[in-house]
C-alpha cells in the first residue's frame, strides 16, 4: 500500500452538532418532558453551619399536588452518603448543614408553583454553630470542626537534599500567593430527571461523567449497574461543575418517594451553592544560584474544599504536583493540604488546582527573575525542564520541546521587540509570561463500539458527555478515517449507559486521547474485518488490498464494503461490529505511565494599567495549545480560547465573596463572568502540532492549558507596567489601586 | 396552596403564525414560549436579564424573555430560534457560526443567533468593536467570544 494522507483528521469539518446547535432543536436536560413527571424544589439551609434540631413537612405535605417531601428521614434502605473519593455527602442533611444553601428538604408536586409554596411550609430548627470561615479559620480549628476535624486530604513529596541545596544556594526567596474561590457559570445550571422504578432507575440528567453516576446511583440504592440507565443529552457547558455526582442521588431518592419521575433544574443562585473552584494559598520557597540556575523549590499549600470534599482529595494532590513548575528541579519538597470551610463544596473546574499552582509558580518566579536582574523569559528558558526528562520523579518524562514552544509564542507575541509606546498621562504598559506543564488525562480507561451498517454507513457509540468540546465531531472523524469511509456517513450515539460501552469519565482534557483512542481501535477493527472479506472477495491477500472512501480495490476492480458485508449474510442486511478497548495495558505502550500526558500551558499577556483608577486592561494575550495532532483544529482553537476567557474572569474579576458564611454574590449581576467587550484585542492561539502524545495520530487532550497562564502572565505584566507586585487574586481596580497607593505608584 | 389567579388573553404573532394564550399576569414570557408552544430553544439561566441565553426578538428587537411578562407581547410579533433558523435569510449567519467555530455546548448560541441577527438588520456592516458592544449582553461560556465576533463578521457585508 502507498502512503495514504488524511481525509478528514486534520480538517475543519462541520460539527454533528451543528445542525441541532444553530437551529433551537439541540435537547438539554431541561429541555426534556418525561410522562408524570414532578417539580422539583428544594429547602436549604439558611445558615453556613448549624445543628438540625427539627424539621416538620406535615404542613408541605398536606398541601394539594404534593407528591413527596424528602428529608433525612426517608433515607432507609439506602446508602445515605456519596462522593468520589470519601463517601462524606449526604443525599441531602443529615443532623448538621455545612455550608449556606445545603439542601434539607426536597419538595415534589405538580408543578413548580406548588412546589414553591410547599417550600415555605417546611419547618426546620437550627441550632447554630460557629462558622468556618476561609483557610486561616480552618487551620485555626477553633469552634467546632466542620467534619470531624477540617481536615479534608494532605499530600506531599518530596526529592533531592531540599535543606541541604538551601544551606548551599546563593539567594533563598519565600513568597506566598492567594487564588480566590470561583464558580463555573455552566450556562444551563445542574438540572436532573430521575424516575425510581421497580425494576430499574432511569436518569437524565446534565453529568460529565455519565458511568460515575450510574455506579454511584447503583451502589446507593441496592441496585445491578444493568438496572441504572443515565442518560446525558447535550451538556450545557461543564468546565467541571458538572463532574462526579451531584443532585442525582436527591433527585432520585425524591422520586422514590413521590413515586413517580421527578425533575430539578438548579437555579445560578443553587448552582453557586452545589460546587465551585478551590480557593488556594501558596507558599513557595525558591534556592537560587547568582546565576540564575534554581537549585530547590520548597511548596506549601492549601485548598479551600468547602463543606464536604467533592473533588477535594484530587484537587489537593494535582495543586502539589503542578506547584513546582515546569522546571528541571533537583531537590523539591511539597506539602498541599485541603481544607474543610462552610461554604459551598469545592470540585472539579477546569485543569483542578491548575490555575491556582501556576499562579503562585509564576508569580514567584518573575519576583526572582527581577530581584537577579534577568530578563524573566530568559530565566525561566535558562531552568526549563528539558525533553525526555522526569518533569516529577517516577513519572512519565516531558514529551515536547518546551524551550521551542516557549520561543514560538514570545516570537509571535514580539516579546524582545516590545516597547510601551506613548501612553496617556497615568496610563502604563507592560507585558508579562508564564509557563506551566499539567499533569492530564485521569485513568487511562475508555471502550467504544462501531457498528458498520449494510449500507456502508457506521454508528460510533461513546461514553463521552457533548458538552461543548466537540467530541462527538472529533470521535466520527477518527472512525471515518480509520474505516475508510466519508465523514458524512458516521452518526455518533454517546452518553446513554444502556446503549453505550463503558467510559471513566469527561474531563481532564482526555477524551480525544482516549476515547479517541477506543474508537480508533473499533474502526481498525472493522476495517479489518472488512480487508478480510475483500481478500476472500478478490481470492487476494488483504494486505493487497486498497480501502477508500467505503470501497475495496485489488488489480483494478472494485467493491463497496457495503455489498461486503451484504455478501457475508448472505442477503440485503447484516453489520459488522468493531471494538476498542483502552487500559494501561494498551498495546501501543503508550498508557502504562502516570500522567497519561502532560499538557503544556503557556502566556503573554500586555497590560494597559490606569494608575488613576486601578483598573487593568488586558490588550493582547497569546496562548499557546500543542495538541500533539490537531484533528478538528478550529476545535483546538476555540478549547484554547474558551478556556483563557474564562481565565480572564478569575484574574481580573471573578470571586466568590463570603462574609461569615454567607454568600454575598449569588447572581450574574453581582458576580460578573467575561463579555464581548472583554475580549482582548489581540487574542491569539499559537497551535504547535508536537505528535508526540499518547492518542491516535500522536494526539493529546487541549481542553485545559489555556486557562492556567493567564492570571500569572497578567500580574506580571501588572509589574513590568508599574513595578507593583500584586499577590491576590482577583486583579481588581481596588485591589490594584490600594497596591499602587501603598507603593506611591498612585 | 396559589390562589386561582386572573388569566390574560393574549394573541400575538409567533415565528409568522397568529397565535393566542392565556397567561397569567406574572408569567414570563419564556414560560409562554417554552411551556405553552413547546419552543425550548429559548433557554433559561441566569433569570436575571445578564446572560442573554433567553433572547427572543420582539417587533425585531431583542429583548429577555425571562423578564418581559408574556402579556407584553400582546399585538406584537414575537420571533425565537426556531422561527429564524427555519427562515431561508438564517443561513448566512447559521453557516457563518458553522465555519468559524463560534458554538460549542450551544446553550448560548439561540440567543446569540437572534442578537446578531437584530445587529446586522440594523446595521449591515459593524465594525469589530460595533459587534462586541452590540453583542455585550449575551454571555458565552465556552467560545471565548473571538469566534462568535468573527462569525458576525463573516456574516455581514463587510465579510462578504
Amino acid at each position: 500500500m502507498t502512503t495514504r494522507g488524511f481525509k478528514t483528521v486534520g480538517t475543519a469539518v462541520r460539527r454533528v452538532d451543528a445542525d441541532d446547535k444553530l437551529s433551537g432543536r439541540a435537547q438539554f436536560t431541561g429541555d426534556l418532558e418525561v410522562a408524570g413527571m414532578a417539580f422539583c424544589k428544594l429547602v436549604t439551609s439558611p445558615l453556613p453551619h448549624a445543628r438540625i434540631t427539627r424539621v416538620d413537612a406535615s404542613r408541605a405535605r398536606a398541601l394539594p399536588g404534593v407528591y413527596a417531601v424528602l428529608t433525612a428521614a426517608e433515607l432507609v434502605n439506602m446508602e445515605t452518603h456519596y462522593g468520589s473519593d470519601k463517601k462524606d455527602r449526604p443525599v441531602i442533611a443529615i443532623d448538621k448543614v455545612r455550608f449556606q444553601g445545603e439542601p434539607v428538604a426536597a419538595v415534589a408536586a405538580v408543578d413548580l408553583a406548588i412546589a414553591e409554596a410547599a417550600v415555605e411550609l417546611v419547618d426546620v430548627e437550627y441550632e447554630e454553630l460557629p462558622t468556618v470561615t476561609g483557610i486561616d479559620e480552618a487551620l485555626d480549628g477553633a469552634g467546632e470542626p466542620v467534619h470531624d476535624s477540617n481536615f479534608c486530604h494532605e499530600y506531599g513529596y518530596e526529592w533531592g537534599d531540599v535543606d541541604a541545596a538551601f544551606r548551599e544556594c546563593d539567594r533563598v526567596f519565600e513568597d506566598t500567593f492567594e487564588f480566590p474561590m470561583v464558580y463555573h457559570y455552566a450556562m444551563e445550571p445542574h438540572t436532573c430527571i430521575a424516575s425510581y422504578e421497580p425494576d430499574r432507575i432511569r436518569l437524565w440528567t446534565s453529568a460529565q461523567h455519565p458511568f460515575l453516576v450510574q455506579a454511584e446511583i447503583a451502589r446507593l440504592f441496592g441496585r445491578q449497574l444493568d438496572q441504572v440507565q443515565v442518560v446525558v443529552p447535550y451538556v450545557g457547558g461543564g468546565y467541571g461543575s458538572k463532574s462526579y455526582t451531584k443532585i442525582e442521588p436527591l433527585v432520585t431518592a425524591l422520586s422514590r418517594e413521590a413515586g413517580r419521575p421527578v425533575r430539578l433544574a438548579l437555579s445560578v443562585d443553587e448552582a453557586m451553592r452545589t460546587v465551585r473552584r478551590h480557593a488556594a494559598r501558596g507558599t513557595i520557597r525558591t534556592g537560587v544560584m547568582n546565576d540564575g540556575t534554581i537549585v530547590a523549590r520548597e511548596c506549601t499549600g492549601y485548598v479551600d474544599t468547602g463543606g464536604y470534599t467533592d473533588n477535594g482529595v484530587r484537587v489537593t494532590e494535582r495543586f502539589g504536583d503542578r506547584m513546582p513548575g515546569p522546571y528541571s528541579l533537583a531537590n523539591v519538597r511539597v506539602k498541599t493540604y485541603g481544607l474543610f470551610t462552610n461554604s459551598t463544596p469545592a470540585g472539579s473546574y477546569r485543569s483542578i488546582g491548575g490555575p491556582q499552582a501556576i499562579w503562585v509558580c509564576e508569580s514567584q518566579i518573575d519576583v526572582i527573575a527581577h530581584a537577579l536582574g534577568m530578563d524573566p523569559f530568559e530565566f525561566r528558558v535558562k531552568n526549563l525542564v528539558r525533553e525526555g526528562e522526569e518533569v516529577r520523579r517516577g513519572r512519565r518524562p516531558i514529551e515536547g520541546d518546551l524551550e521551542y514552544a516557549l520561543r514560538r509564542v514570545a516570537d509571535e507575541f514580539g516579546w524582545d521587540s516590545w516597547t510601551p509606546g506613548p501612553t496617556p498621562p497615568g496610563v502604563k504598559r507592560g507585558i508579562g509570561f508564564a509557563c506551566g506543564v499539567t499533569n492530564s488525562g485521569a485513568s487511562p480507561t475508555s471502550t467504544s463500539l462501531v457498528r458498520f451498517h449494510a449500507d456502508g454507513s457506521a454508528t460510533v457509540y461513546i461514553g463521552s458527555a457533548e458538552m461543548g468540546q466537540g467530541s462527538r465531531s472529533v470521535m466520527a472523524q477518527i472512525a471515518a478515517e480509520e474505516m475508510r469511509i466519508p465523514y458524512e456517513k458516521v452518526r455518533v450515539v454517546a452518553s446513554d449507559t444502556t446503549a453505550v460501552p463503558w467510559d471513566r469519565s469527561t474531563g481532564s482534557s482526555r477524551s480525544t486521547t482516549l476515547m479517541g483512542l477506543a474508537v480508533h481501535d473499533a474502526a481498525v477493527d472493522i476495517r479489518t474485518q472488512v480487508l478480510d472479506l475483500a481478500a476472500e472477495h478478490f481470492e487476494a491477500f488483504p494486505e493487497e488490498i486498497e480501502a477508500e472512501d467505503g470501497r475495496a480495490s485489488f488489480k483494478g476492480e472494485t467493491v463497496a464494503f457495503a455489498a461486503l458485508v451484504r455478501n457475508m449474510f448472505g442477503g440485503s442486511g447484516g453489520e459488522l461490529m468493531g471494538r476498542g478497548y483502552v487500559t494501561p495495558k494498551h498495546p501501543s505502550g503508550k498508557l502504562r505511565q502516570d500522567p497519561v500526558f502532560w499538557e503544556v500551558s503557556i502566556g503573554a499577556a500586555e497590560v494597559e494599567v490606569d494608575t488613576a483608577t486601578g483598573e487593568v486592561r488586558l490588550l493582547r494575550y497569546y496562548s499557546i495549545s500543542d495538541p500533539g495532532k490537531a484533528i478538528n483544529p478550529k476545535q483546538v482553537e476555540g478549547q484554547d480560547e474558551g478556556a483563557a476567557m474564562q481565565a480572564i474572569g478569575h484574574t481580573l474579576f471573578e470571586e466568590m465573596l463570603y462574609e461569615d458564611g454567607q454568600l454575598l454574590n449569588p447572581n450574574l449581576v453581582d458576580y460578573r463572568v467575561p463579555v464581548f467587550t472583554d475580549l482582548p484585542h489581540e487574542f491569539e492561539t499559537v497551535l504547535i502540532e508536537s505528535g508526540n502524545g499518547p492518542g491516535p495520530y500522536g494526539a493529546k487532550g487541549v481542553g485545559e492549558g489555556g486557562i492556567v497562564c493567564v492570571a500569572p502572565a497578567t500580574a506580571n505584566a501588572v509589574f513590568n507596567a508599574t513595578g507593583v507586585r500584586i499577590s491576590t487574586l482577583p486583579l481588581t481596580p481596588e485591589r490594584v489601586w490600594r497596591a499602587l497607593h501603598e507603593a506611591g505608584q498612585a | 396552596m396559589a390562589e386561582a389567579q386572573d388569566t390574560l388573553a393574549v394573541a400575538f404573532e409567533l415565528n409568522g403564525v397568529p397565535v393566542e394564550a392565556s397567561v397569567e399576569p406574572q408569567t414570563p414570557l419564556i414560560d409562554l414560549l417554552r411551556e405553552r408552544f413547546g419552543l425550548t430553544g429559548t433557554k433559561r439561566s441566569c433569570d436575571v436579564q445578564v446572560c442573554g441565553a433567553c433572547t427572543v426578538l420582539l417587533d425585531g428587537a431583542p429583548v429577555s424573555s425571562c423578564t418581559v411578562p408574556a402579556f407584553e407581547v400582546r399585538g406584537r410579533a414575537v420571533l425565537t430560534v426556531e422561527g429564524f433558523a427555519a427562515d431561508e435569510s438564517a443561513s448566512p449567519l447559521i453557516e457563518a457560526f458553522v465555519n468559524n467555530a463560534a458554538f460549542q455546548c450551544g446553550f448560548c448560541t439561540p440567543g446569540m443567533l437572534l442578537a446578531a441577527k437584530s445587529l446586522l438588520d440594523a446595521d449591515p456592516a459593524p465594525s469589530e468593536d460595533v459587534i462586541k458592544d452590540y453583542m455585550r449582553g449575551n454571555v458565552c461560556r465556552c467560545t471565548g467570544y473571538k469566534k462568535i465576533v468573527e462569525a458576525v463578521h463573516e456574516a455581514s457585508e463587510a465579510g462578504r
